[in-house]
This record gives structure tokens, C-alpha cells and sequence, in this order.
């Protein structure tokens, strides 16, 4: 039972659950209190100082963190806190580099829209600016400190979220910055690229790098044939960025968008999603049958296997040696479909659409090429595909649907479900008893892998044999997970870690909610709903039935696990350093 | 004398030993962070990472802790370490200008040490001076009523100290 107390919020009364916070228990009763650091579940902690309300305390109190109380009485909106709520945001802004004409995040900025919200014409003090330069040394995250708001919501999104704290507050007072220690290029930070904090930055201070004009370049060029590809969940998020609401499922746009583009053929990743479920699902068999390194762990999230690489150098044998979907499909379309198409490999120019910013760090990897040609070209985000669609004046909302092409535009729903959390390995247990006796089973739905439970558990025996499976998704789940496994508190034959909370739909690359509608929607249950709605409309849905598939196999790759398919579709990992130099 | 910083075994070995017995407790960083400056005299990214390390605690935690207090430094002191008192009064008094000689004598900022480690520069709060206000302290010398014309001769004093012409 829980215990309820009585209060009033600007003279109305309420009554909310104890231990709610004012600011909670004002939004049930409709009543709108503004934020900026405020971040459900990733940052609580009342520093910014712009939801103060009247509590009838001496001073102003945060209602992020100011606990409901029985006879407590809140004003919301006097002069006192209005003035308290318009300095706050006249200094923030005193000392911010306004530039909202050249800003990735204009029009969809949290400090904009307060700056509007609360009728600020003109800034009264003028704040020192200090010049912080621009740190571009990623391949995935550009940081420009003199955006920041300093609302710390990308510190205990690295920190707490992900356990990676490539990123801290450092100085103090006037001084006090974001960034990595020593100031050292978040390249050679233990930054795995994942993008988190750029989704949770409510302004212009984070942002991925922006690869679209080597896209536009590469269009304009008649010698190359440009293949574009897109990762599953990409087409249940893209709508938001023209207005659609969360978990709209907009694929026949989004392919013919890219159509209009110019891309000569638009494929999808899900392709090689089922690719990788017959190699990484074939591999698992193995290592289950010949005493293989176990757990197996998957290897399809580039921030995860950075993440490895760092922290878990003992694990790197647990990784599949499966390249992930995107690079597979690079790898495919440079050898098998040059081949069959008679085009030159080296003028098959490959650009991947991607829910991900550490996809792009991914494609630079310089194992992930054959023959000297690298898998991947160019990657950009689905941000960056909505920035190309409007750059082109595109009406996205009113085209006409269009399909994807052959042959590789065909995928099954076990390569839709990849991104979500619990896909991959719904997927492979689809396929499971293909897998390990020829035959296949009735084995679909597996519902018990599905939705954001922080780890999942699952004992699944197929064909007499029995698999006992975990999913995290988060490194700080990860991280929970592979320590237990190390103290040899729990054993597992096959482990699916993603990076990103809720998987791939809530990647670094993805559109970006506002904290206003991230505090009470779960955007990454409302879009893998729309995967899981795709999946069931697809009449194919076990990567072994794909006939693309079947039919590569035949015409190149001979069986999984063969020589021609480790050359093109397998990998390798190694250790990293944390912070490699001493300064 | 050279400089006493960048990690000889010996040091290592006792900053391990530091570490060691505050491990098990909670905040223990702070006083690790204390005894490691004392024992090298600043804080560099060696003795950072070694402290990051050694309490499993991230780089990025230690180096904001230690950015955050202004006990710690990040850069060596010189054999003379100069502080320039920045307290209300002698800001008043002018302490502005005569840390921003001393500064571009020196050719070094705030926290920081010349390459040949004779001269390090710090701002400071009131040091309790305040009758002889604008006040700067090199090493134990307190020199007050300063004026910063009166800066050359003070540094000169002190290089010709160390070349011995004294
Ligand atoms: S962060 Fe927001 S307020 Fe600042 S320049 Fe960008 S859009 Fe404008
Ligand atoms: S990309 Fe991920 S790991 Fe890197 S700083 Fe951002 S949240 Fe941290
Ligand atoms: S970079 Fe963005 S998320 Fe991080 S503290 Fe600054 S404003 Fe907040």
C-alpha cells in the first residue's frame, strides 16, 4: 500500500504518493513547472535551480528534489519565483554563446524555449565568456563547451548510465567545465562513442560529427555507385524529426526519401541481420558442441565492444567474432554483389544510415575492411538523414510509400527485432533448432526476452539442448552482469549486451526527445513497439528462411562458418589502454 | 636541486602504500590525494591514474576532485613559489596588477612553474596580512606595500640567489 499525503499546489488540492517530489506531484495535477537539468531516472539532482517554487520556506526551494509532504502548501507561480526563475536564466544565458542560427539544436533546444517561455527580450548582466575550443577529436561526438548549460545531465548519463565517466565537472565556481580529465581529446578518452550524452544534452553543447557532406559529395559523383543502407531502427524514430509522434513506423517514406536522394539502391541492414544470426548463431553451436569459449557474447554494438576492449579485456574471446550487420552488409556489397552486378568493387561506395554515433567509429576501424577496401564508407545518424531530407526540400511526411530494392533489401522480422533490446537474441533462438538440428521449430514469439528490464533471464532448451541466456542493455547493466560472471555468481552459454538503453532505438543517433516529454514517456518501449508491430507483418520471420539469404550462401559464402565467410563477415578485438598517455 | 615530482619506483611504491590504507574507506580519495601531493609535491596524470587505479574509481572522478579544491595542484612549484595574495584587501589595494607582473615576468599563469622550475606562481586567498596589503609571499618571505615597480628588483633577487651571485 502506498501511503498518500495532502497537499495544495497553487491553491489546488493534491494528493500524491509520499516520497514523490513536488515536481512529480505537480505535473500529475497538471500543473507545469519548468527544468533544465532535471532528467527523469538519469539526473535528479537540483542544480540548475530553474523549477523553484514557494514552499513557505525562507528560500525558494528545487521541486525536482523537494519531497511532498502532508499539509504542505506550494506556489508555483509568483513574483518571487518568477523573478528567482528569470535571473537564474539570465545568467545562465549571460555567459552562453547564442548563436541559434548555426546550432544543431535550434528549434529543438530546451534553454531556447525557456529563454521564450519566460519572455526574456534582453540578457541584464554580461557575463565573461571563456573561450573553450571546440574538441572535434572524435569520430563520433563533437563538444563545444561554450554551449553547455552545465546541467550535468551528460556526466551522470556517462557516468551512472553507462559507467564509462570519459567526462566530468571540473574547476569550480566561474571556471567550473565539462569535459574530460586533463582536458584530453575524447578520443583518447575510455569514450566508447556511444552518444547518450548528446541525447540527454538539453542544448547545442554535444552534437555527432557531421559526415553529410562526404554523402553529398559522393552523390554528386557519376563514376561511384552509391548504396545506401538502414539499420532497423531508424524507420520507427526518423518520423519524430517531421513531427510524427513517438513510434511512428514510417519505412516506405524513409525509403523513399533516400530514393529522392539519389542513392542508386536503398537495401536494409536487416539483411545481414539474419546474416549475422546464421554465422553468430552457428558459431554459438559450435562453441557449444566442441568445449568454445563461453559465454558467447555479442558483438553487433560498437560501444559495447569498445566498452570490452577497456574494461574487460578478459571477455574478448567471449565476443562472437561476427562482424556486426552494418559491416557485414559493406563487406557483402564489395565482394558478393559487385561480383554478380559486374561493378567494380572499388567504385561501390557504401554509406549506412545508422540509430548510432559509435557506428561511425566502427566503420573506421581498420580491421574492418577486405583486400584493403574498407565495409563501410560513410556513416551518418538518423539525425543527419532527417538534416539531408530537409537540406533537399523534401516533403517527408507526404511522400509516397516506396520498397526497398533487390535483392538485398529483404529482410525478415528476426532482423527487424535487432533493434531492440532482447532482438538479437530472440533472433537467434528463432533460428536455434535450424541451427543445431537442420529442422525447424515453432519457436517465434519469445516474449520473456523482450522489454526494458534492466537484465533479462531466460532458460530455453531447443532440441534437447538447453540455453541459459542473459540480455543487458546499458553498460552499467553490462558492467553488473560481467562482474557477476566473474565473482562466479551466475554462468551463461549466450549473452546480447547493447550499449544503449532500450538497444539500438534509443541509440546516440536517433532523434532527440526534450526532457519535457522524456520525463514521463518511455520513448524506447513506444518505438520498439513499432519493430515488434513490423515484425509481426513480415510473412518471413527466421533469418534462416530469408531466401537472400540461402541464396548467398549458395552463390559465395558456401555454408556459415566457412572459410569465404571468415574472410568477409568475421573479425577480431584487442585490449585497450584507458588513458594511454601521461601528460 | 632538481625538481622532486615525476614517480621514481620508490614513490610509487609508497603511494601505493598510501592508497592501500585508505582503500576500505568511504571519501577515502581526498586524503589519498593529500598524502600523494605531499609526497610529490603536485599531482600529475601519473599519480592520477595511479590513485584512479588503485581505488577503482574513474580518472574523470579524481581529476574533478582534484580541479575542484584549490589545495591541489596540478602542476609542479618551483623552488621559490611565489603567491600572490588576491584577498579583498589587497585586491583592493592593487594585487591585480602586481600578479599580472609578476605573471608576465615570469612568462607563466596562475598554478603554474617556469620550464627551469625555479619560480612557480600561485593566486591565494587572504593570507592574514591584511595591515600590509598588497601582500605577496616568496616561499616564507613576506613582502608587503608592494608596489609594481618593486617586482623586478624582488624576482632579481631570488635568480641571482640560484646563480649563486648573492
Ligand atoms: S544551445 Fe540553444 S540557445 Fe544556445 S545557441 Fe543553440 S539553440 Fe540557441
Ligand atoms: S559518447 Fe558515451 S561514453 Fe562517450 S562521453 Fe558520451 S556518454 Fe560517455
Ligand atoms: S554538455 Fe550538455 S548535457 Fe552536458 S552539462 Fe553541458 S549542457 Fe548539460
Amino acid at each position: 500500500m502506498t501511503d498518500f499525503v495532502n497537499l495544495t499546489i497553487d491553491g489546488k488540492p493534491v494528493s500524491a504518493a509520499k516520497g514523490t517530489t513536488v515536481l512529480e506531484a505537480a505535473r500529475q495535477a497538471g500543473v507545469n513547472i519548468p527544468t533544465l537539468c532535471y532528467l527523469k531516472g538519469i539526473n535528479e539532482i537540483g542544480a540548475c535551480r530553474m523549477c523553484v517554487v514557494d514552499v513557505g520556506a525562507r528560500s525558494l526551494q528545487a521541486a525536482c528534489v523537494y519531497p511532498v509532504a502532508e499539509g504542505l502548501k506550494v506556489v508555483t507561480n509568483s513574483a518571487k519565483v518568477r523573478d528567482s526563475r528569470r535571473t537564474t536564466l539570465e545568467l545562465i544565458l549571460s555567459n552562453h554563446e547564442n548563436k541559434c542560427f548555426t546550432c544543431s539544436r535550434s528549434d529543438n533546444c530546451e534553454l531556447q524555449k525557456l529563454a521564450n517561455d519566460h519572455n526574456i527580450k534582453e540578457i541584464r548582466y554580461a557575463g565573461e565568456m571563456l573561450e573553450f575550443p571546440i574538441d572535434r577529436s572524435s569520430l563520433s561526438v563533437v563538444r563545444d563547451p561554450r554551449k553547455c548549460v552545465l546541467c550535468r545531465r551528460c556526466v551522470s548519463v556517462c557516468k551512472n548510465i553507462q559507467t564509462v565517466s570519459a567526462i566530468e565537472t571540473n574547476e569550480r565556481g566561474f571556471k567550473t567545465i565539462v569535459t574530460s580529465p586533463f582536458n584530453m581529446p575524447l578520443n583518447e578518452t575510455p569514450c566508447v562513442n556511444c552518444g547518450q550524452c548528446i541525447n540527454v544534452c538539453p542544448v547545442g553543447a554535444l552534437r555527432e560529427r557531421d559526415d553529410t557532406d562526404d554523402v553529398w559529395d559522393a552523390l554528386n559523383r557519376p563514376d561511384l555507385h552509391v548504396v545506401v543502407q538502414t539499420a532497423p531502427a531508424v524507420r520507427v524514430a526518423i518520423g519524430e524529426e517531421f513531427g510524427l509522434p513517438i513510434g511512428s513506423r514510417v519505412t516506405g517514406k524513409m525509403v523513399a526519401a533516400l530514393k529522392a536522394l539519389g542513392f542508386a539502391k536503398v537495401f536494409d541492414t536487416d539483411t545481414t541481420a539474419d546474416l549475422t544470426i546464421m554465422e553468430e548463431g552457428t558459431e554459438l553451436v559450435d562453441r557449444i558442441k566442441n568445449g568454445g569459449k563461453l559465454p558467447l557474447i555479442t558483438s553487433c554494438s560498437p560501444g559495447w565492444v569498445k566498452f570490452c576492449e577497456h574494461n574487460y579485456p578478459e571477455f574478448l574471446e567471449n565476443l562472437s567474432t561476427c562482424k556486426s550487420p552494418q559491416n557485414m552488409f559493406g563487406a557483402v556489397l564489395k565482394s558478393y554483389y559487385a561480383k554478380k552486378h559486374g561493378i567494380d568493387p572499388t567504385k561501390v561506395f557504401v554509406v549506412s544510415v545508422m540509430p548510432c554515433t559509435a557506428k561511425k567509429f566502427e566503420a573506421k576501424r581498420p580491421e574492418l575492411s577486405v583486400d584493403g577496401l574498407p565495409d563501410i564508407d560513410v556513416v551518418i545518424t538518423t539525425r543527419e538523414l532527417a538534416d539531408m531530407i530537409r537540406e533537399a526540400g523534401l516533403d517527408f511526411k507526404n511522400l509516397e510509400d516506396a520498397q526497398y530494392d533487390n535483392p538485398l533489401g529483404q529482410g525478415t522480422g528476426a532482423g527487424v527485432i535487432f533493434g531492440a533490446t532482447g532482438g538479437v537474441l530472440e533472433a537467434v533462438l528463432r533460428s536455434a533448432s535450424y541451427l543445431i538440428t537442420g529442422k525447424d521449430d515453432e519457436t517465434t514469439d519469445v516474449s520473456i526476452v523482450r522489454g526494458v528490464d534492466e537484465i533479462k533471464e531466460a532458460e530455453v532448451t531447443v532440441a534437447g539442448v538447453t540455453l541459459r541466456a542473459a540480455i543487458a542493455h546499458g553498460l552499467g547493466n553490462a558492467r553488473i552482469l560481467l562482474d557477476r560472471i566473474k565473482a562466479g555468481e551466475a554462468s551463461y552459454d549466450v549473452i546480447e549486451i547493447m550499449a544503449c538503453p532500450g538497444g539500438c532505438v534509443n541509440g546516440g543517433g536517433q532523434p532527440i526527445v526534450s526532457a519535457s516529454v522524456r520525463n514521463h514517456i518511455d520513448i524506447r518501449v513506444e518505438r520498439a513497439k513499432a519493430l515488434y508491430e513490423e515484425d509481426t507483418e513480415l510473412h518471413i520471420r527466421k533469418s534462416h528462411k530469408n531466401p537472400i539469404i540461402k541464396m548467398m550462401y549458395d552463390e559465395f559464402f558456401d555454408v556459415p562458418g566457412s572459410h569465404h565467410s571468415h574472410k568477409y563477415l568475421h573479425t577480431h578485438y584487442q585490449p585497450r589502454d584507458n588513458y594511454p598517455e601521461n601528460v | 636541486m632538481g625538481c622532486s615530482c615525476c614517480g621514481t619506483d620508490k614513490m610509487a611504491q609508497e603511494l601505493d602504500r598510501i592508497i592501500a590504507k585508505h582503500k576500505d574507506t568511504r571519501g577515502g580519495l581526498i586524503p589519498v590525494l593529500h598524502e600523494a601531493q605531499e609526497l610529490y609535491g603536485y599531482l600529475p596524470m601519473s599519480v592520477q591514474k595511479q590513485v584512479a587505479e588503485g581505488l577503482g574509481v574513474a580518472l574523470a572522478d579524481v581529476y574533478g576532485v582534484v580541479t575542484f579544491y584549490t589545495q591541489f595542484s596540478l602542476n609542479p612549484k618551483g623552488k621559490y613559489k611565489v603567491s600572490v595574495c588576491l584577498g579583498t584587501a589587497c585586491y583592493v589595494k592593487g594585487s591585480g596588477p602586481i600578479f599580472d607582473k609578476i605573471s608576465s615576468i615570469l612568462k607563466i599563469k596562475n598554478g603554474e612553474c617556469t620550464p627551469d622550475m625555479t619560480f612557480s606562481l600561485d593566486a591565494c586567498r587572504c593570507i592574514g596580512a591584511c595591515g600590509l596589503a598588497p601582500v605577496i609571499m616568496v616561499n616564507e618571505d613576506v613582502y608587503g606595500r608592494l608596489t609594481v615597480d618593486e617586482i623586478p628588483a624582488i624576482l632579481d633577487k631570488y635568480r641571482k640567489m640560484e646563480a649563486g651571485i648573492a
